[in-house]
């Protein structure tokens, strides 16, 4: 039946939408600029995608539970400051990167224990260590930028002399959340509970732990963007991490994780959802936009993508939900066998 | 191991002081099926909830093949071999059968925090098997249809190796064959030695499955003995406490001559096609169907709900094709949803704001700001004449109210709107039997006040205790249509079942 075969197609382009508009945008900005489709540009994507990346791989876990981080940025800044800190005091290097993953760590627990404990919604809960977090960073740095000699910057050395160092470790990431996720206990039931919360509750699952531990992760996968950018960019102003849980959820979301939990992935979804805001921003500088307009372009974007995953949703919905016509038989699973030995 | 599985004994609980069981003294044979009967608001949920850990008790002590039982949380009564399946499913739906069954219990690679997918999915099988549900464990619960969600609900009872199995109305979204199918699963389950405890309002089921039946009115065990000892009127007696002579009102007045709401050839592709019926002033217009015959789609397009895509609708000889829900309700059309839970009422605000919801138009002031005193008194006056019981309607939250009385507040927050006519998809669907006849009184009141109702149900009887003309859906169509004279259960079922026959004669 024709439409049948196109409700279909429609059902699967609209599932892959984000690998979609990430292929529509590629070829568009190829097309528009030829220095664009150059291996040069696609190795500086992915380069300035990396820390971004880290932070949303993480941001992906805790919006899968259905809650929210809003103080990834502030724990990029704490932990940054305090590698800062150790480093122009001459602190052994390894001690120095142990310490500040420790402090996302930690981070992450406080906003665990405030959500679970004090039950105060993750909305709000990471507000206000965002602000507290913003503010302790201050504290410990004096407020001033660290600038850090040039031996510092080890994130251009590639490896094997392809990928960057910092490419190298997001994909790792990348790698280690797919498996989490997908192939082991923790994973699924971190699925379950973001679907039905009161449900896991009542299945016995360990919900306040699990809560606590995409917290965590979402705080470590900070403390590890901040040593990455700091490898990149040599050194830690008072903007470190301004403002980069809006790119981190904004690409979760991009990638199709959903804001109410249980649903998204962090690849292809999150890992497409940062290289297609990359990709739109550097496009943009080829092709000479304005500095500030660019900004107002990739929220521009943004909207437009949670827009189209909603109408998905809606589309979704309608197509799949049951016909009573047309096919007698795809009522149920049950009657397909009945009528097969009818006919 | 004695003959006895489960034994309550003076088991009492009360909420906030106010007793809600009372001396509980129950016991239930090994290996039999108990049907629990009561009306909303009876405690068996309570009973059934202290059994599986959810809340605890005051007195009284449970024994569990002769040990005492203490439950202090659902893990508690699993780990005892008692499992619970609730009314509403607990599954999660992006997760896949074999996830949902085992996602406490995944199976790991030796001591690796990984997932053992091949033996989950040996594992699966096996209890997929049982319930005769032949289905890869791959499969997405979102993919499954609720007859099939029931039974993976089974599976994961039987994967916990429970021994006695909790079943609380399991049958309110599941089509008759869906239906037939879990009772020959419970049957197979009972036949296993398994104890099974039955909870349901349609009386008929308890009659066929149950050895035993237990009787609860206002917390108290009114009645308890062997099924064949009783008929489905003393269960009813019993249940309210006094004899209902009367379930239906009198359908005495004659329907009316103008034509209310006028379908003509209406079709939507994959839905519903060509349907043609006229509603009359003081009419009662029945639609009865199996589940999943179209009737509620049918109200949901013709309320506005859904958009329709050929043919028209004409309320009061007007063309209300394209009108929202809105300027429908405008017009005093008025819409009781089969889902009160989720689309009829807003559970966490109080009755008084529920019952005023949809009046608010019609109580407003000067600039557009809501009259308090007049909508006060719009919605005391209603709460009465409904005899909702809630003792402070402006405090109590709707989810406090039993099935009953949530339904009646749903009914009554459209009379407050004076609809001309009133589609109403189920409105009896978990009520208990003393509420559901006064909701019959409520209907029949309206449509004597000179509107015309569209009821669609699923029981055939109260079609045929209410209705004027019952016309019968099946797959999408409307295939026959019956005068109140010549109602006959038997061939409306024929007719219903029309186009079932294939499926039916080869399983």
């Amino acid at each position: 039946m024709v439409s049948k075969t196109n409700n279909r197609l429609i059902l699967l382009i609209l599932k892959n939408m984000p690998v979609i508009l990430f292929l529509v945008i590629f070829i568009g900005f190829s097309v528009l600029d030829q220095r664009f489709f150059t291996l040069q540009n696609f190795d500086n994507i992915l380069r300035s995608s990396a820390f971004v990346g880290i932070i949303a791989v993480g941001m992906t876990f805790v919006l899968l539970t259905g809650g929210i981080d809003l103080s990834v940025g502030a724990a990029m800044y704490v932990a940054g400051g305090l590698v800062g800190i150790m480093l122009e005091n001459n602190y052994n290097l390894w001690l120095t990167i142990f310490a500040g993953l420790l402090a996302g760590v930690v981070f992450g627990l406080v906003n665990a224990l405030i959500i679970t404990k004090l039950k105060i919604i993750p909305f709000m809960a990471t507000l206000g260590t965002l602000t507290a977090g913003r503010g302790l960073a201050l504290l410990i740095t004096h407020s001033r930028a660290l600038s850090f000699p040039a031996s510092i910057k080890v994130g251009a050395v590639k490896v094997l002399d392809i990928l960057p160092i910092p490419v190298l470790i997001f994909l790792i990431i990348i790698l280690l959340a797919v498996v989490v996720l997908m192939l082991t206990p923790l994973g699924r039931q971190i699925y379950a509970l973001g679907n039905d919360p009161e449900a896991a509750k009542k299945a016995g699952l360990n919900t306040d732990r699990l809560t606590a531990i995409v917290y965590v992760i979402s705080g470590f996968c900070a403390a590890l963007a901040a040593i990455v950018a700091i490898t990149q960019q040599g050194r830690v102003s008072a903007s470190f991490g301004n403002g980069i849980e809006f790119r981190a959820i904004a690409a979760a979301v991009l990638g199709g994780t959903s804001l109410f939990g249980g649903v998204g992935m962090v690849f292809p979804g999150t890992f497409v959802g940062i290289l297609l805001m990359q990709m739109i921003q550097t496009g943009m500088v080829y092709l000479q936009v304005d500095g500030y307009l660019q900004d107002i372009v990739v929220a521009g974007v943004i909207f437009f993508a949670i827009f189209i995953d909603s109408r998905r949703m809606d589309l979704l919905r309608k197509l799949e939900r049951r016909t009573i016509r047309v096919e007698k038989t795809s009522d149920s699973h049950l009657d397909v066998k009945g009528t097969q030995q009818a006919g | 191991m004695g003959e006895i599985a489960l034994s309550f004994q003076h088991v009492h609980k009360s909420f906030f002081g106010v007793p809600v069981l009372r001396d509980i003294n129950i016991d239930i044979k090994r290996g039999h099926i108990l049907g629990l009967i009561g009306e909303n608001g009876a405690g068996k949920s309570t009973l059934m909830n202290i059994l599986g850990g959810v809340v605890p008790f005051e007195n009284g002590e449970i024994y569990l093949d002769g040990q005492l039982y203490t439950p202090h949380n659902p893990e508690d009564a699993t780990k005892h071999g008692i499992s619970f399946i609730h009314q509403e499913l607990n599954l999660f739906t992006n997760l896949s059968i074999a996830e949902n069954l085992l996602i406490t219990n995944f199976p790991t690679l030796g001591k690796a925090p990984l997932i053992n997918r091949r033996e989950m999915v040996k594992k699966t099988s096996e209890f997929l098997k049982l319930v005769d549900l032949p289905l890869s464990p791959d499969t997405m619960v979102e993919q499954l249809s609720p007859g099939e969600r029931q039974l993976v609900e089974v599976a994961k009872a039987l994967s916990t190796d429970a021994s006695i199995i909790i079943f609380d109305e399991p049958t309110t979204s599941l089509t008759n064959r869906e239906t037939e199918r879990l009772f020959e699963i419970i049957r197979r389950l009972h036949d296993s030695g398994r104890t099974i405890i039955y909870i349901s309002h349609i009386l008929g089921d308890v009659m066929r499955l149950a050895d035993d039946i237990a009787v609860l009115r206002d917390g108290e065990l009114i009645d308890h003995g062997p099924c064949k000892e009783f008929s489905i009127n003393r269960m009813i007696t019993q249940m309210v406490g006094r004899e209902i002579n009367q379930i239906y009102p009198d359908r005495i007045t004659p329907t009316g001559q103008e034509p209310l709401l006028e379908i003509k050839n209406l079709s939507r592709a994959g839905i519903v096609k060509d349907i043609n019926f006229t509603l009359h002033n003081e009419e009662i217009l029945g639609v009865f169907g199996l589940m999943g015959s179209g009737r509620s789609e049918l109200a949901q397009i013709i309320f506005g709900l859904e958009a329709c895509e050929e043919g028209e609708i004409l309320f009061k000889q007007e063309s209300t094709n394209h009108f929202s829900p809105r300027e429908k309700i405008q017009k005093k059309m008025g819409f009781v949803t089969e889902n009160r839970r989720e689309e009829g009422l807003m559970m966490t605000a109080s009755v008084a704001e529920n019952l005023g919801l949809v009046a608010l138009d019609s109580h407003k002031g000067p600039l557009n700001t809501v009259i308090r005193s007049s909508l006060d008194q719009a919605v005391n006056g209603i709460a009465d004449k409904l005899r909702i019981k809630s003792t402070n309607i402006q405090k109590h939250l709707a989810k406090g109210l039993s099935g009953g009385n949530q339904q009646k507040v749903v009914i009554g927050k459209w009379l407050l709107t004076e609809p001309k006519v009133l589609v109403v998809d189920e409105p009896t669907r978990g009520v208990d039997v003393g509420a559901k006849s006064e909701i019959y009184h409520i209907l029949n009141e309206i449509a004597s006040n000179g509107a015309g109702i569209l009821f669609i149900s699923s029981e055939i009887e109260e079609l045929m205790g209410m209705c004027d003309r019952i016309l019968i859906m099946s797959y999408g169509e409307i295939v026959g249509s019956v005068e109140r004279e010549y109602f006959d259960r038997e061939e409306i079922l024929r007719m219903a079942f029309r186009e079932h026959n294939n499926g039916i004669k080869n399983e």
